[in-house]
């Protein structure tokens, strides 16, 4: 469960302050299916990142599964991100020295997790995703929709309660992008959380709850999937 | 499905995996990598050579002043407030040294052996040949008290030191210049206007501190002292009988002396032990000098590094952004960074020892008489430098990288 209260989330901008978020108050609950539309620069991405524990509102309240996490340290939020979230970006964001395989490690190796364990992991989650005859290629030798399901299984390896996309087929061609979705929409299919960022009317309504922000507000949420 | 990772992880990263990333990291940029390594590998070595030629000079300096004898003490005309100094200018003429004065010493319990030396120049002909050579008047425990090796014939004879015998005995160098492939012992040589058989060759030592014993002829000392027609010694070399008994004898020497010469203590003694120990000193300090100056080069391979990382962490802003991303807290960020700071100066400290044990071989090889030994602490020194330096230089950057902040790294703006 995702609760924000007053939320705000200022910018300066040399002398002036951008308001890229303003007093948003919405709860979303395990295993909500939700797609957030806006025009650019109406706070899409500033919503999903304090939402992912990357950026601190300015102003209001964020309670996640119950427990107030506004102002925790780097270390506590750090750990809340590995462990209950995962993030998709619209550049993929893989480390391009790292094979397919290293890639969808790091957030295994990052929990300290021993390699005998982690190759298991690793290896069944490329099976997942379809990618286990790409195990050994570096991002540069992948296509694109390729290269966004390792990202996927890099954000859902450690099981996360919660996946953040931010304009996850912003790069990929229609029918790659709605392969993408398919297995996003897979993954909530099992209870987890997903919140999805796109400029594309068709998929925000795929997604059983639609928001709207503009400048910083939510001015629609619509709950309309259950009717679909 | 949530929560259930936190069961099976510790939540830091292993080591290991912390020095894998950051070794696959590093060796992601070959040139940058290969030139930071060029740097420190060159710093080290001359840390490690410049050490290692100091010490070794240290080394073979006090090994040959060691050389010169055992436990020997230089008795000096001339007095001095503090040993080791030069001979007062001012003040009364002190009284000359003499024969007599030498043998006195021998009254001591403390003192084993003496040899009274008296030096000049003169002109030495063989025949046709001639040349200016230095002159040395000594009594035959010169050669034990100096260490000396015959090469053939014999040293000067036992006999009474006032004796003015016509007998010499001749460097190695004096021997090929005049004698060349001939027979020299049995010859007689003109020294100034005297005549003096030749007994005996010194051993050539190589190079040595103070005179050179290939290129001097040996005399009795009272034939010098008529050569010269004076009957002062240049000075007296007295062989202790254990170091530990070298200031009882140095103060025999003392009060022998102040007998013969109406209470006045017109004599300076300089112990070998002292000259060693002074020499040992000027010669560390010189060490540590050139050792640190060398350092500085270190500090450069600091700042080369500093430079890089700075550069690797502009270039991997979204990397770094993503790790923060996907749960890396800001202190793995940071040891990421400095592990591969700490991965550049090990290893480049590692090519520097060899490069520095290399350089050294090879000036052994071109200098083969001066024996040059690279010490532990020189390479041990070296490497501490480089790393702490390739450390300290790397904190920067790290802290950079670790404060950087994850939504302006991963946005494409
Ligand atoms: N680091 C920043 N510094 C200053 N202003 C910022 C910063 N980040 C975002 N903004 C501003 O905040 C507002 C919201 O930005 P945000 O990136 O959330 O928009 P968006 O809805 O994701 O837009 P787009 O659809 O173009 O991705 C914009 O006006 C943007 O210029
Ligand atoms: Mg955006």
């Amino acid at each position: 469960m995702i609760s924000l209260r007053g939320i705000g989330r200022d910018f300066l901008l040399g002398r002036q302050t951008v308001h890229a978020l303003a007093d948003i108050d919405i709860d979303i609950r395990q295993g909500e299916y939700v797609s957030i539309m806006g025009p650019s620069g109406s706070g899409k991405s500033t919503l999903l990142n304090v939402i992912a524990l990357l950026d601190r509102p300015t102003r209001g309240n964020y309670t996640l599964d119950e427990q107030d996490v506004t102002g925790l340290p780097d270390e506590k939020l750090a750990k809340i991100r590995r462990e209950h979230i995962g993030f998709v970006f619209q550049f993929f964001h893989l480390i391009p020295r790292l094979t397919a395989t290293e890639n969808v490690e790091i957030p295994l190796v990052l929990s300290g997790m021993a390699a005998a364990e982690r190759q298991d992991r690793v290896r069944s989650a490329l099976v997942t995703f379809g990618l286990e005859g790409r195990a050994d290629h570096r991002p540069d030798q992948l296509s694109g929709g390729e290269r966004q399901r390792v990202a996927i299984a890099r954000a859902t390896i450690l099981q996360p309660s919660v996946i953040l996309a931010d304009e996850p087929t912003g790069n990929l061609d229609q029918a790659t992008g709605n392969q993408v979705i398919d297995m996003l929409e897979k993954l909530n299919a099992e209870k987890v959380t997903l919140i999805i960022v796109t400029h594309d009317a068709d998929i925000g309504r795929r997604a059983k709850r639609q928001l709207r922000l503009v400048d910083g507000r939510i001015i629609a949420d619509i709950h309309g999937g259950d009717h679909e | 499905m949530a929560g259930l990772s936190q069961t099976f992880t510790v939540g830091i990263m292993n080591s290991r995996d912390n020095l894998v990333f950051a070794f696959k990291a590093v060796i992601s940029h070959r040139v940058r990598t290969v030139l930071i390594l060029i740097g420190i590998a060159i710093g080290v070595s001359s840390v490690e050579l410049l050490i290692a030629l100091g010490d070794s000079a240290r080394r073979y300096i006090t090994g040959e002043f060691a050389a010169l004898g055992t436990n020997l003490l230089i008795v000096l005309p001339g007095r001095s407030e503090t040993t080791g100094g030069p001979p007062p200018l001012l003040g009364e003429t002190p009284r000359d040294l003499t024969i007599d004065d030498a043998l006195a010493l021998l009254r001591s319990a403390n003192v084993n052996r003496i040899a009274p030396i008296t030096v000049g120049s003169a002109p030495v002909a063989w025949r046709e040949r001639e040349r200016e050579v230095n002159i040395l008047g000594t009594t035959a425990s010169m050669k034990e008290v100096r260490h000396l090796d015959i090469a053939q014939g014999r040293f000067l004879p036992q006999a009474d030191p006032h004796q003015a015998i016509p007998v010499c005995v001749i460097g190695e160098k004096i021997r090929k210049e005049l004698f060349g492939p001939e027979q020299s012992l049995g010859e007689w040589l003109r020294i100034g206007d005297r005549r003096f058989r030749v007994i005996g060759v010194i051993k050539s030592t190589g190079v040595s501190i103070g005179v050179d014993m290939d290129d001097i002829v040996i005399i009795p000392v009272a034939s010098a002292q008529v050569l010269f027609d004076s009957p002062a010694l240049f000075r007296v070399l007295v062989e202790a009988k254990a170091s530990s008994r070298i200031d009882a004898a140095t103060e025999n020497i003392r009060s022998i002396i102040r007998d013969r010469h109406e209470g006045e203590d017109d004599v300076t003694i300089i112990t070998q032990d002292s000259i060693i120990a002074t020499f040992d000193k000027i010669l560390r300090a010189l060490t540590f000098g050139i050792g640190g100056i060398a350092a500085i080069s270190l500090a450069v391979a600091g700042i080369l590094i500093m430079n890089v990382m700075l550069v690797s962490i502009a270039q991997r802003r979204t990397e770094i952004g993503l790790l923060k991303a996907i749960g890396a807290p800001n202190r793995e960020i940071m040891k990421l960074f400095i592990s591969e700071a700490l991965l550049l100066s090990l290893s480049g400290s590692f090519f520097g020892v060899l490069l520095g044990l290399g350089a050294a071989e090879l000036m052994q090889r071109v200098y083969p008489t001066f024996p040059i030994g690279v010490p532990l602490w020189a390479v041990v020194s070296a490497c501490g430098i480089a790393i702490s330096t390739g450390v300290l230089f790397g904190v920067m950057p790290a802290n950079r990288a670790a404060r950087l902040d994850p939504v302006q790294a991963l946005a494409k703006r």
